[in-house]
C-alpha cells in the first residue's frame, strides 16, 4: 500500500515534469503552427544553466532564477535570430530545421562543458523526507516538484484564460491572420509565447535535474514523450496537455513500477525482468497509437479553426 | 520520360559512373576506407530512396523509417544466430517483415493527416526500438553480432568487400529504377494525384487509402533490403540503427538531395555522409557546423542539390 502512495505521487511528479515542457510546445504548436524539436534541447539548456549558476553563485534559489532568466533570453534570442522565419513553411522544414538545432545544441554543450555529465546537488532542507500521511515519508524535494509544477498550471491557466494577453493568445491560436488585422503586434505575442515555453521547458529540465544527472542528449527522450501527449491531448489545448501529461506520467511510472512483479506471475523472472522495461516504454506509445486511430484530432481538441 | 542534357542529369551520370568506378580508385589508390565508406553511403542512399517514394511523391512524412532498418537487420542478425546462414532464406524473410510491418502500421497512420502522421509512425518506429531492446535472447540493448554473413552459396562471396559494394550497388541502381517504374505507371500517377488533391482522386472513384498504403508496404519493403545490407556491412545490428535520430538523418538525406527528385535522396545522402566524415576530420564537434548549415539549407536552399542543379540548368 505504501509502495502504491509513494508510486503514485512519483506518478503525478512526473506527470507535472512532462505538463511544463508540454505546456510550451503546445502553445508555440497550436499558435504558431510550428514544430518545434529544438524544445528539449532547451529543456537541456535549462538543466545544464542551473548547474552551472547552482555552482557559481553557491545558493540554489539563486542559481534557479538566474537560469531560468537565461533559457528564456535564449529562447527569445533563438526565436527572433532562426525559428521566426520559418513560421508559415511547411511541418516538414520545420522538423528538419529544429532537428539541425538538436545536433547544434548537444555538441555546443559537447564544447562548452564537456562530454561528461555533471550533478546539480539539492541543498539540506531539500533533501529531509516529509511526513504526507501518518507513517508516508515522501522526499522534499520530488514534494516541491508537484508544488511548484501545480503552482505554475494554475498560473499559466489564469494567465491564458482571465488575463488581456491570455485572451491575444487564445486568439491567435484560432485565427492568426485577423488579430494581425485587428492591429495585434503578433510578431511581439510570438516572440513571448516562445520565451514563455523556453522557460516552462528550461523549469522542467532544472527541476529533473538533481534527480537524474545533467548530460547530452537529456531532451530528447523526454521530448518525444512531450509530443506523444500533445498529439493524445489535442494540439493547442493546454487543458489536454495537462491531462494527458498526469495520464502518461502514471503510465510510465507504474508501469515501471509494477509490470515486472505482474509479468513474473505469467513468465520466468529473468525473462519478466527484461520485457517489463520495454514493455512499460512501448505503453505510451501504444496508447498514442490507439488514441490515434480512434480519435485522430486528440482527446481534447482546442476549437476548430 | 525524356532524358536531355541539362546540369541535373549530367551530375547523376557523373555519379553513378563515380559509384562503378570506385572499387577501381579504391584498389589502385590502396585506400580501403574509401570503398567501406561509400559502401556505407550506397545503404543509406537506398533507405533515403525508399522514403522519398513515400515522403517525397506521396506526400506522406514518415519520421519512422529507420524502423525498417532495424527490421531488415535484425532478421538477418537473427536468423543468423539461430544458425540459419543462407541468404536465399535470410533476405527474404527480411522484406517479408518489412513489409508486414508496414502494412501494419500504414494500415492504421494513413488515417491521420498532417503532423499526426508525423507523430504516430515516430511512434511505432519507437515501439520497434523498445521491442528490440527487449530482446534479451538476442542481446536486448547491446545489439547483436553476426560471425557469418549472409551465404549466397558459390554465387557471390558478402565476405569479399568489393563483391559486396557491388551487390548493395545493384540493389541501389534496382531500386531506383524500381521506384523510377513505379512513380511513372498509372499507381504511381495516382500515388502523386492523392498527394495533391486526395478529395479530388477520391471523387472520380480512386481508393485513396489503398493506394497510399500499396505504397507505403513497396517503401517499407525496399528500406528493409537497406537494412539487411547494413546488418551485412556492419557484422552488427543493434536497437539504436531504428532509434528517432537515425529517422532524423534519412528524412535530412531526402530533404537535402532534394525531395520528390527521383536521383535526389542518392545525392543527398552522399553529400550528408561526406560532410559528415568530411567535419568529423577537422573537429570532432562536426555538429556544430552541420546543424547550422541544416538551418541555411531549409531556409534558403528550397528544393535541396536537385532544385539547385535544376535552377542553374534553367539558367
Amino acid at each position: 500500500m505504501l509502495v502504491v502512495v509513494e508510486q503514485c505521487l512519483n506518478g503525478l511528479q512526473f506527470g507535472l515534469l512532462l505538463f511544463l515542457l508540454a505546456a510550451g510546445l503546445t502553445l508555440v504548436f497550436g499558435i504558431m503552427d510550428f514544430v518545434n524539436l529544438a524544445h528539449g534541447s532547451l529543456y537541456m539548456m535549462g538543466a545544464y544553466f542551473a548547474a552551472t549558476f547552482v555552482a557559481w553563485t553557491g545558493s540554489f534559489v539563486l542559481g534557479v532564477v538566474l537560469a531560468l532568466g537565461a533559457t528564456l533570453l535564449l529562447g527569445i534570442l533563438l526565436e527572433s535570430v532562426a525559428l521566426r522565419h520559418l513560421y508559415g513553411r511547411d511541418h516538414l522544414d520545420q522538423v528538419l530545421a529544429t532537428f539541425g538545432l538538436i545536433l547544434f545544441f548537444n555538441d555546443l554543450v559537447r564544447l562548452v562543458w564537456g562530454p561528461a555529465g555533471l550533478a546539480l546537488p539539492l541543498p539540506s532542507w531539500l533533501t529531509v523526507p516529509v511526513q504526507i500521511l501518518p507513517g508516508v515519508y515522501y522526499p522534499a524535494y520530488r514534494l516541491s516538484i508537484i508544488i511548484v509544477a501545480l503552482a505554475v498550471a494554475a498560473m499559466l491557466y489564469f494567465v491564458v484564460m482571465r488575463t488581456r494577453i491570455g485572451m491575444l493568445i487564445r486568439a491567435g491560436a484560432s485565427n492568426r491572420e485577423m488579430i494581425g488585422a485587428l492591429g495585434i503586434n503578433i510578431k511581439l505575442l510570438f516572440t513571448l509565447v516562445f520565451g514563455l515555453g523556453a522557460a516552462l521547458a528550461g523549469l522542467a529540465g532544472l527541476m529533473q535535474a538533481p534527480i537524474l544527472t545533467v548530460q547530452i542528449g537529456m531532451g530528447e527522450n523526454i521530448l518525444i514523450l512531450a509530443f506523444v501527449i500533445i498529439v493524445i491531448g489535442g494540439i493547442g489545448s493546454i487543458r489536454g496537455a495537462f491531462m494527458a501529461a498526469i495520464f502518461v506520467g502514471m503510465i510510465d511510472t507504474l508501469g515501471r513500477a509494477f509490470l515486472p512483479d505482474l509479468l513474473r506471475k505469467v513468465l520466468s523472472s529473468t525473462a519478466a525482468s527484461t520485457a517489463a522495461p520495454a514493455l512499460s516504454s512501448m505503453l505510451i506509445y501504444l496508447l498514442m497509437a490507439i488514441i490515434l486511430v480512434v480519435r485522430p484530432e486528440g482527446l481534447f481538441p482546442a476549437a476548430k479553426r | 520520360m525524356k532524358l536531355s542534357f541539362n546540369a541535373r542529369n549530367v551530375v547523376v551520370v557523373l555519379v553513378i559512373a563515380g559509384l562503378l568506378l570506385l572499387p577501381v580508385y579504391s584498389a589502385l589508390s590502396g585506400k580501403v576506407f574509401v570503398l567501406t565508406l561509400f559502401t556505407r553511403i550506397i545503404i543509406f542512399a537506398l533507405a533515403a530512396a525508399s522514403l522519398n517514394l513515400i515522403m517525397g511523391y506521396g506526400g506522406m512524412m514518415s519520421f519512422g523509417h529507420a524502423a525498417y532498418l532495424g527490421i531488415g537487420g535484425y532478421a538477418v542478425g537473427i536468423l543468423a544466430h539461430e544458425g540459419i546462414g543462407s541468404g536465399f532464406i535470410q533476405w527474404p524473410v527480411a522484406l517479408i517483415t518489412s513489409a508486414l510491418f508496414a502494412l501494419v502500421i500504414g494500415s492504421l497512420s494513413l488515417r491521420t493527416r498532417g503532423v499526426y502522421f508525423i507523430m504516430i509512425t515516430l511512434a511505432f518506429a519507437q515501439m520497434a526500438y523498445y521491442v528490440a531492446s527487449g530482446l534479451s535472447r538476442y542481446g536486448g540493448d547491446d545489439g547483436l553480432t553476426i560471425y557469418k554473413r549472409s551465404d549466397f552459396g558459390g554465387l557471390i562471396n558478402l565476405s569479399d568487400r568489393v563483391q559486396f559494394y557491388y551487390v548493395c550497388l545493384a540493389c541501389l541502381l534496382g531500386g531506383v529504377y524500381l521506384i523510377w517504374r513505379i512513380v511513372n505507371s498509372r499507381f504511381g500517377m495516382v500515388v502523386q494525384g492523392v498527394r495533391s488533391n486526395e478529395q479530388r482522386m477520391q471523387a472520380i472513384g480512386f481508393p485513396a487509402y489503398r493506394y497510399r498504403l500499396v505504397c507505403f508496404v513497396i517503401s517499407g519493403t525496399i528500406c528493409g533490403l537497406a537494412g539487411a545490407l547494413l546488418a551485412n556491412n556492419t557484422d552488427f545490428v543493434s536497437p539504436a540503427v531504428m532509434y528517432w535520430t537515425r529517422s532524423g538523418d534519412l528524412m535530412v538525406m531526402v530533404i537535402f538531395g532534394g525531395m520528390g527528385s527521383l536521383f535526389g535522396p542518392v545525392i543527398g545522402a552522399i553529400a550528408f555522409l561526406l560532410l559528415e566524415e568530411f567535419l568529423s576530420q577537422f573537429t570532432e564537434y562536426w555538429a556544430l557546423i552541420m546543424g547550422p548549415l541544416l538551418l541555411l539549407i531549409v531556409l534558403f536552399a528550397r528544393g535541396g542539390i536537385m532544385g539547385i542543379l535544376g535552377r542553374f540548368s534553367r539558367g
